[in-house]
């Protein structure tokens, strides 16, 4: 389902809880509370940090990520995860932002049974896999490398960080651009990476 | 004898009405208009309340800044106290905010908050409160929250009649509630009777900046000026002051401060005199003041002493100053949105008095004097009435209005709310206060145009409204709808220090002009450390100057060492982070000061005399991250004479 689906559908779901509300206006007390609670968890579901108007801000990891061209699948991956909040959380987070292309290397079967509401939590775990709590700009990840430090992932996994020339490899991804936003830094990479 | 009659009668009628009202109210608690009340004040999660309210925070010093209708507290603002939560009055830059000609005040006693007006109604740039003990005015913006700007007023004390704003906030204004010698000096308490005085001080404001200068002290006879208001509208021009102890009593005053039948209305022309003083007129006394402001851009704080202050003796410019004779000790002066009635709350009385403004100026055409008091016309008590709200409460204390032409007043004796018409002078509503109601507030209710949808009232006296703790209680306001003909009790909650008064605005027309974060390319802080790369350390004899920066989750550097012991070392935390509400705090092992609060953008300084040899941590106070815990640093201190290098690092990349 893309965005446009999955936007449409919840203003269906929210008109319907309203026609219900409107329909139990004047019937019992208890009647009213449960439709009501209803349309409230419908309502809610899109509250957060995330949906927050901030203007003059510095750009979060979510809005470059939404700004990017060449991250629409990783984008519409977030939102079929639900996982936006997190992405603009205080942080600090290093993100490892695989590209569309990254994306379009796995197989199109796998990617769009992975993009299904049944896989929710699945595609979640991958996700989480790509960001390491703290801030490392590319010179601390150099040094993880002299230091032989680990990098720690979200998902409590640990990754290789190694170079080869002047390249700083992820996983045994290459990075190919840093960008440095209000709560961490967003690396661009170009494989998708897979939690073991 | 007649007197006391009425006294009772008018006594027994008022506990008669607050049975009722208490009664009505019981009743009502159990049926489903409570049910309905509750929705009035829900303000769903995440949702934002309707109205700002400004309370004063009295002996706090500070100012508390609430949601309505929600009575959800969303800030406190330190203005005349040091506030360890955030290191005000303890950091480097906003020490200087506290300074008075006494010296450092770490103290005050708030009392008014007003919020700035351009043609009468309220316009959202800043909140003025005023201070009582060490007489002074604060300016605070409504764009960041913060204390800009606080000027002493000398030759006063105990300035309450403040502080209130005109129309166009040309001026605000400063009482003296204690008469005092002026200029002061050594001699007997009991020659006080006309020998001391009560100065009125007028503060211009700049409409740029906001910056208070005091304009000129109209030198007036010794009474306790205790309450003002300015004129609107049609009386824009002129300020009200009412008075008591004009008797001019210097002890035992609960008794001795209440002989005389009636006190004094001063009514002020403060456009003549502002006239009269800018063609040179008045004399230049001697008054020392400080006048301290924050600038924005070097996120610092500095004090100027003022010598001297331009002194009006109020007999010398004609038509400008009058009395208007007002019974039983009043407190509140207010006036009606239509600029038109001036009220007078005797505080030992049970009616309020209405002065018509047509009247007054009538009166002071017509020279209907009834003798003058220290060269003062007098103008004819029957004269300037225009009526009386014969309430039956006891002791009305001060009146706001709704703007569809009903008045408010506070019964503190009686402790209720008084509604009444303008006009006609007739009650319409009462409700019982808890307990003992001194102010109340209708957002915008003191200007020419009110939002008349609640109105709140702050009592003095908590007792059981709350779960008890201990002897010591917070006090309590209550919330009303006052949308309807009748009042509807809403909300009980609790309220910080002692609000004595409080100013309230709509929150649409200020809560998108609010700061989010300090843009770090506009930090102009001398000790400021823009990028990691700037930190560093520096020695100048036992002098030493931290440039420390923080950003999640560290601070660069955090690990020094080369610091000995008697070295007075200051920390300069210069915030990095550029994003909504991401604050870092600052607090080092043994420090006698406070911890510092550095929002976005900012740079803060806090000092640090380490007296004992060892490695001392310090870290981040605010939990900013998830890495928060990790946020903390290393001070190596070295004996006096120890050759221990002062050197740096963060993640081992140690400089020197």
């Amino acid at each position: 389902m893309d965005l446009k689906k999955m936007l449409n559908c919840s203003a269906i779901v929210l008109s319907m809880a309203c026609l219900l509300a409107c329909n139990t206006k004047g019937k019992a007390d208890t009647e009213d509370k449960t439709s009501k609670a209803y349309l409230n968890e419908v309502s809610t579901s899109k509250q957060g940090q995330a949906f927050m108007e901030d203007d003059g801000n510095e750009m979060n990891a979510l809005k470059l990520a939404l700004t990017s061209p060449d991250h629409t699948t990783l984008v519409k991956a977030v939102q079929e995860a639900e996982v936006e909040n997190a992405l603009v959380n205080v942080g600090p987070l290093t993100v490892f932002a695989p590209t569309n292309a990254a994306f379009n290397k796995i197989d199109k079967a796998t990617l769009e049974d992975l993009l299904k509401p049944e896989h929710k939590s699945a595609l979640a775990g991958i996700l989480v896999h790509h960001v390491a709590p703290s801030n490392y700009p590319l010179k601390t990840l150099q040094k993880n490398v002299e230091k032989n430090r680990k990098l720690y992932m979200a998902d409590g996994q640990y990754l290789d960080v190694t170079t080869q020339g002047d390249d700083i490899y992820i996983g045994g991804t290459k990075i190919i651009k840093s960008v440095n936003v209000s709560n961490g830094w967003v690396h661009i990479i170009e494989e998708v990476l897979l939690p073991n | 004898m007649k007197t006391i009659q009425k006294f009772l009668l008018g006594l027994s009628a008022g506990l008669l009405l607050v049975g009722c009202g208490n009664t009505s109210k019981d009743s009502s608690n159990s049926g489903a208009m409570s049910s309905s009340n509750a929705e009035k004040v829900y303000v769903p999660p995440g949702e934002h309340d309707e109205f700002y309210a400004f309370m004063s925070g009295g002996y706090s010093g500070n100012l508390t800044v609430y949601g309505l209708p929600s009575g959800r507290m969303l800030k406190e603002i330190p203005v005349f106290s040091q506030f360890p939560t955030n290191g005000y009055g303890y950091s480097e830059e906003s020490k200087a905010m506290l300074n008075t000609s006494f010296g450092f005040i770490p103290w005050g006693d708030a009392h008014h908050p007003d919020i700035s007006q351009t043609d009468g109604v309220l316009d959202g740039r800043w909140i003025f409160i005023n201070e009582n003990n060490t007489p002074r005015i604060a300016r605070i913006s409504l764009t960041t929250f913060e204390t800009e700007e606080i000027i002493e007023i000398p030759n006063s004390a105990g300035n309450h009649a403040s502080s209130f704003v005109t129309e166009n906030t040309e001026y605000i204004v400063a009482g003296t509630r204690f008469a005092v010698p002026n200029p002061q000096k050594d001699m007997p308490i009991d020659e006080m009777k006309g020998e001391f005085k009560g100065p009125l001080s007028f503060i211009s404001i700049d409409q740029e900046h906001g910056h208070m200068n005091l304009d000129f002290q109209l030198n007036m006879p010794g009474f306790n000026y205790d309450l003002a208001h300015p004129g609107r509208d049609k009386s824009h021009g002129w300020f009200f002051f009412t008075s008591y102890n004009t008797e001019e009593a210097h002890s035992m005053q609960e008794v001795n401060a209440s002989q005389n039948d009636k006190d004094f209305i001063a009514a002020v022309n403060w456009k003549k005199l502002a006239e009269y003083v800018k063609n040179g007129g008045g004399t230049k006394v001697a008054g020392t003041y400080a006048h301290n402001v924050y600038d924005e851009s070097t996120m610092t704080a500095t004090t100027e002493m003022k010598e001297g202050v331009i002194s009006v003796d109020p007999r010398n410019v004609e038509g400008a100053v009058y009395y208007m004779p007002v019974p039983k000790s009043p407190h509140g002066l207010d006036v009606d949105p239509s600029g038109q009635y001036i009220i007078g709350n005797g505080k030992l009385s049970t009616q309020l008095s209405v002065y018509s403004f047509d009247k007054m100026m009538k009166a002071i055409e017509n020279k209907d004097y009834d003798g003058d008091a220290y060269g003062i016309p007098i103008l004819k008590f029957d004269s300037v009435l225009e009526g009386v709200v014969d309430s039956g409460g006891l002791g009305p204390l001060h009146t706001e209005f709704d703007g569809k032409g009903f008045g408010y007043t506070t019964f503190f004796i009686s402790s209720e709310v008084v509604k009444w018409k303008i006009g006609t002078w007739e009650v319409v509503d009462r409700l019982p206060s808890f307990y003992s109601v001194g102010h109340l507030t209708i957002p915008g209710g003191n200007s020419r145009k009110p939002f008349g949808k609640y109105m709140f009232s702050m009592n003095k006296i908590t007792k059981d409204r709350y779960l008890p703790t201990g002897p010591e209680l917070e006090h309590s306001a209550q919330l009303y709808d006052i949308s309807g003909d009748k009042m509807d009790l809403l909300l009980d909650f609790p309220t910080h220090g002692e609000p004595h008064y409080a100013a309230a605005i709509p929150a649409d027309l200020i809560k998108s002009k609010s700061k989010k974060y300090y843009d770090l390319e506009e930090n102009n802080h001398k000790y400021a450390a823009k990028s990691e790369a700037a930190t560093r350390v520096e020695r100048n004899g036992n002098e030493v100057h931290v440039y420390a920066t923080t950003v999640r989750s560290h601070f660069a550097p955090d690990n020094i060492e080369g610091i000995k012991v008697g070295d007075k070392v200051y920390f300069h935390i210069t915030n990095l982070e550029q994003d909504f509400d991401v604050p870092h705090g600052f607090a080092v092992i043994g420090a006698n000061t406070s911890e510092i609060l550095i929002m976005p953008g900012q740079t803060k300084t806090i000092t640090w005399e380490p007296e004992r040899e060892g490695v001392w941590p310090f870290y981040c106070t605010d939990f900013c991250s998830a890495l928060h815990q990790e946020m903390q640093g290393y001070v190596r201190v070295s004996g006096k004479n120890s050759s221990t290098k002062l050197r740096w690092s963060l993640d081992d990349e140690w400089k020197e």
